[in-house]
């Protein structure tokens, strides 16, 4: 049996849809816009205003390979306790203090919009 | 006749302070509201640090030496080199490019005439911190010690965002090449300890840094008097 095209469409938007919102929170974009924007930079791809100045380059996060290999609750600990809570970078600081959990569940969400990637 | 004319002279003595005082609060008030807060605000969003035009002055009085007041508002120079707020002044970098700082997006601060200034400078020195915010004594004051300058430009990242000399460092935070000149050491610590208790959605990080290293990285920038006034 042969599936019509449209449904077929409309099945393969359902699943993307299942992990990729289709439109940002404007929440998100407005706190990543304030404090992930000095480093990870206006493209989000690693090249912010203070990049030039730290040994250790921001993550890219329009890296669809990088982002996709990172589960979803590292991405959650990076933000919340920063760089050193997942053995990465001590130049990503925790943001526990200013974001809250869920906020920093929306930045997840938000990560994967940006970077084209699934939920993991 | 003499006591009398002593009696005058003291009177109008002690009149001096508090009238250049309310010159200087009258100014804060009809001008420097425009893009500071000189009240402590009540509560903070996102979207008000995305906005804002000015560094919170409700406590000014911990955090700035008199003297460099003074004369940087008669010659302000730029403190913070993508502005009061860096996200609005950045641009893209293209192809890979780090992101650049459009000075079209830069305000210049007003340039106050000498007597202003010193008015100004001494309203805002009437303006402490709220009680808990800025603990006298805080800092040691003993040397920084060898390992400041690594702590500050390496291990804990203070680089990324500040300069510690001119045109080296990040730019989303205020220039520190002045601090030493500019800001009190009580408040450097405080401010660094836990910067949300200033402004609970800046974008200064908590840095889980340890009391030495608070100590040290103070000593340090207390140390860094760029453009000091003579």
């Amino acid at each position: 049996m042969k599936l019509h095209p449209a449904l077929a469409a409309a099945a393969a938007l359902l699943l993307a849809g299942a992990s990729q919102a289709a439109e940002p929170s404007p929440h998100a974009v407005k706190l990543y816009d304030t404090y992930c924007v000095q480093c990870h930079g206006v493209n989000r791809d690693g090249n912010g205003i203070n990049s030039p100045a730290m040994a250790v380059k921001p993550r890219d996060h329009t890296d669809a390979k990088a982002m996709g290999d990172t589960p979803d609750d590292v991405l959650f600990k990076a933000i919340k306790g920063g760089g050193l809570a997942v053995g990465k970078s001590v130049l990503m600081p925790r943001w526990e203090d200013v974001i809250s959990d869920d906020e920093i569940k929306q930045l997840v969400v938000y990560l994967r919009f940006v970077s084209k990637t699934d939920t993991k | 006749m003499q006591l009398r004319h002593l009696v005058a002279c003291a009177a109008l003595a002690a009149a001096l302070p508090p009238a250049a005082w309310a010159g200087g609060a009258d100014i804060l008030e009809s001008q420097c509201v425009a893009c500071h807060a000189i009240a402590k605000p009540q509560g903070r969003t996102v979207e008000q640090v995305l906005e804002r035009k000015g560094p919170d002055l409700y406590y000014a009085g911990s955090k700035f030496n008199k003297e460099w007041l003074a004369a940087w508002l008669q010659k302000p120079t730029v403190l913070r080199p993508a502005g009061a707020m860096y996200s609005r002044a950045v641009k893209a970098g293209a192809g890979g490019a780090a992101d650049t700082i459009d000075p079209a997006a830069l305000q210049p601060h007003p340039k106050l005439g000498a007597d202003d200034a010193a008015a100004v400078a001494t309203a805002l020195m009437e303006l402490g911190a709220p009680e808990g915010l800025v603990a006298k004594g805080a800092f040691k004051n003993d040397p920084p010690g060898g390992m400041a300058a690594l702590l500050f430009n390496k291990l804990r990242g203070c680089a990324s965002c500040h300069s510690a000399k001119p045109g080296a460092g990040g730019a989303s935070g205020p220039e520190l090449h002045t601090a030493g000149a500019r800001l009190q050491p009580d408040y450097v610590v405080a401010y660094v300890s836990d910067p949300h208790k200033f402004d609970p959605k800046v974008w200064m990080p908590h840095l889980s840094l340890t009391p030495a290293d608070i100590q040290r990285l103070t000593a340090y920038l207390m140390t860094l008097k760029e453009g000091a006034p003579q």
